[in-house]
């Protein structure tokens, strides 16, 4: 195995081989906040060939403005095109590859053999990585793909530890896991839920989420059980009903582990996630891990790390397969909201230091008295009370109640451009 | 006119011979361990006397392999492999890429079928597999008709098509039947959970039922009704798709055997006599309404129905 650690003059130990840190981006100001905030390279979906065909997905323009965008941070820009395409898919496709390589992207997420043989053909310079679609679960398969010449695989949702480690023992390939998320319920490429009950196709980016759903649960007997009916209840009247629904991932105590595996690349899921959920759990995890590996033996998770990422969490969160398979615990039941402690309340648009003045432009109703948290790559978070707010005129306002309304008020310590405002939620 | 073989998915050992007499040419079989929602569980000396009585009859005998591996099964694939080609197996169906790298090693006379089950959606990758080993893909149940003539007409493979029974819409490796009796404070030792118990989810909202159940591959969610196209044979038949799948799993044998023969009856008729059959085909759909378990509707799958994304 590769080397990830060495020894300073002094005989501390430092990690030498930082993973990636890999977050998604379902639109441009998504982009730019996830390599403001930290993440060291970016995914992110086109019109075509992606999952996800709800996110507002990037214009071939919009990408090359991303790419040029990370090009100055070295961050780099993934395209995920990972359906598994039906024969009337293959129209446009080998353009579009031609463009994203054009562009400057510097890989694309796969799942569909035929995507992989036509980027190759027609976009070499592309790097393909296999999609956690492939629902990849052991090296064997690993050492297959690598043979096929991708530079990447992405595991499937289902691999532990331990598997992690035979696989890298076993195959010299970059391996991407997630770290945090939501997660399928399912192993990925291998649910038709969608399919059949709302005629969606889950492989193509229709995904209606119906493991999200209630269901009941029965046993079908051969004779009458009562009133003529042969089926019979596995609950009873104050049951919750049967549900599959997943907490989401979060790994965040497990990632010296996984720096320690040699891990190359570790995953946010959530190109549907607000900038506000992307700049939060991309910042926790900067921090985790370049706290780490400067100085592992004296690593500690701190609380606080646990407390922002909290804030922006709108299911409970489990480690998942990391150690085992994961049994009722992390699963929801009767359990429906989607509801966050924080709201992402304003974007930090200007800072005045003579006056101490922010500009910002609402994201969330807040108004005088509210208290508010700030926080940002420069700054170290803090909470303050609004006091007097304005309009973009200078105006008096009794409240910031709408949608990207430029207001200002006074801070108490200096805050940046892109910094963000949240506050408890109601 | 080229007749398609006619595949079906025993439940036991004893359905071989009425199943060979109804008609069928081809069979599935295998173990959990390395094969997914097979109709029935065949240790090696079942798989052994299934070869032998088939080959005996020219039928052939196909071994699911396609399992979603773990590494902690690895070890146990070159032998199953070896064991496999010893009794002259005429093909294994793989999905997991290991399963293909272990039989280049141990067995590369071996023939393969490639069946993922939700990801043979196009010609392309279909010959790609082809081009690593596959002598016929499987193709994905949630594809149209137009669909798979064009693949059958573009590919280097054999085509295999499910023309009848239950499909598969999901599989998770959690234990989720054990997990919601957990949640509830049951006893998991009285409570069973196998295919067996006949579980099935109730949607309130399409009204619907869908079996569900845990074995050691994970939990299975099956399709709420049964496909049946014995009366959309035609094109299928002209385009020269190679392989007619019927899918036996929660059924009796006796119903195996019963649809096995009205297919063989439908195809043969179809080839002999185009017109006969478009007079008689509705015939065919009733006489299977007419075994259908109760609470088990027929459809006609994916075949005529669009998708959107």
């Amino acid at each position: 195995m590769e080397q990830i650690a060495m020894k300073t003059a002094e005989g501390k130990r430092v990690i030498t081989k930082k993973p990636e840190l890999l977050a998604p981006a379902g639109n441009l100001e998504k982009l730019k906040i996830a390599v403001h905030y930290g993440a060291d390279a970016v995914f992110i979906g086109g019109q075509e060939f992606g999952l996800r065909s709800n996110a507002d997905n990037f214009s071939i323009e919009e990408m090359a403005e991303g790419v040029q965008f990370a090009n100055k941070y070295n961050a780099r820009i993934y395209v995920t095109t990972n359906i598994f395409a039906h024969n009337e898919n293959m129209d446009g496709l080998e353009e579009y590859l031609e463009a994203l390589e054009r562009v400057g992207v510097a890989g694309i997420i796969v799942a569909d053999p035929m995507i992989i043989e036509t980027c190759k053909r027609v976009a070499p310079k592309l790097e393909v990585h296999l999609s956690t679609q492939q629902s990849l679960s052991n090296w064997q398969a690993v050492k297959f793909w690598k043979e096929e010449g991708l530079e990447r695989v992405v595991l499937a949702r289902e691999v532990g530890l331990e598997e992690m480690l035979l696989m890298k023992k076993n195959v010299d390939i970059e391996i991407e896991t997630f770290i945090h998320g939501a997660m399928c319920i399912s192993y990925s490429g291998r649910c038709v839920l969608s399919n059949h009950m709302t005629a969606r196709d889950s492989n193509r980016g229709g995904c209606c989420q119906s493991c999200r759903w209630d269901y009941y649960l029965y046993e079908e007997n051969d004779q009458e059980v009562e009133n003529g009916m042969t089926e019979m209840k596995m609950f009873e009247e104050d049951d919750a009903p049967f549900a599959m629904s997943p907490k989401d991932l979060n790994l965040i105590e497990s990632i010296p582990k996984l720096i320690e595996a040699g891990i190359d690349s570790l995953k946010i899921e959530g190109r549907m996630k607000s900038i506000h959920y992307v700049a939060t759990v991309v910042s926790v995890y900067r921090k985790i891990i370049d706290t780490y590996c400067d100085d592992p033996e004296n690593f500690k998770i701190k609380q606080e790390w646990l407390d922002e990422l909290a804030k922006c969490a709108n299911r409970p969160t489990a480690p998942a397969f990391f150690e085992n398979v994961p049994g009722y615990q992390e699963q929801l039941f009767r359990n429906h909201s989607q509801k966050t402690t924080h709201d992402f309340a304003g974007l930090v648009l200007d800072y005045d230091e003579e006056t101490q003045i922010v500009t910002l432009q609402q994201r969330n109703h807040f108004r005088p008295g509210d208290e508010i948290e700030f926080f940002g790559p420069e700054i170290n978070n803090f909470t303050q009370t609004v006091g007097t707010l304005w309009d973009e005129d200078g105006e008096e306002i009794d409240a910031a109640r709408h949608p990207l309304q430029i207001v200002k008020f006074k801070v108490e310590k200096p805050v940046y451009r892109n910094n963000m405002m949240r506050k408890e939620a109601m | 006119m080229k007749k398609p073989e006619l595949l079906v998915t025993p439940t036991c050992l004893e359905d071989i011979k009425p199943l060979i007499d109804a008609g069928a040419t081809a069979f599935i079989i295998g173990e959990e361990t390395f094969g997914l929602r097979l109709a029935g569980e065949f240790d090696r000396t079942a798989v052994q006397k299934t070869v032998e009585l088939s080959h005996e009859h020219g039928v052939k005998v196909y071994i699911a392999v396609n399992a979603i591996f773990h590494n902690d099964l690895l070890p146990k694939l070159p032998e199953y492999i070896n064991f496999l080609h010893e009794i002259g197996v005429d093909s294994i169906v793989f999905g997991d890429p290991a399963v293909l790298m272990n039989v280049r090693e141990v067995a590369p006379s071996m023939k393969l079928h490639w069946n993922t089950e939700t990801t043979a959606t196009n010609w392309y990758t279909a010959n790609y597999w082809g081009r690593k080993g596959a002598k016929r893909a499987v193709l994905a149940r949630e594809i149209n008709m137009d669909s798979i003539i064009e693949i059958k007409e573009q590919a280097e493979v054999e085509i295999e098509v499910q023309v009848h029974g239950m499909t598969c819409m999901f599989q998770s490796k959690r234990t989720l039947i054990g997990n919601y009796m957990e949640f509830q404070g049951k006893d998991l030792k009285v409570e069973g959970r196998s295919k067996d118990r006949t579980l099935f989810l109730h949607d309130p909202e399409r009204d619907s039922k869908y079996p569900i159940w845990e074995d050691a591959n994970g939990t299975h969610i099956m399709s709420p009704k049964d496909i049946c196209i014995i009366d959309e044979l035609e094109d299928m038949i002209d385009a020269g798709v190679d392989s007619f799948k019927i899918d036996g799993i929660l059924k009796s044998s006796d119903y195996i055997v019963k649809v096995t023969s009205l297919y063989r009856e439908a195809i043969d008729l179809y080839v002999e006599d185009p017109d006969k059959y478009s007079e008689l085909k509705d015939d065919f759909v009733e006489k299977i309404k007419a075994i259908q378990p109760p609470n088990r509707d027929l459809d006609t799958g994916f075949f005529f129905k669009e998708s959107v994304y």
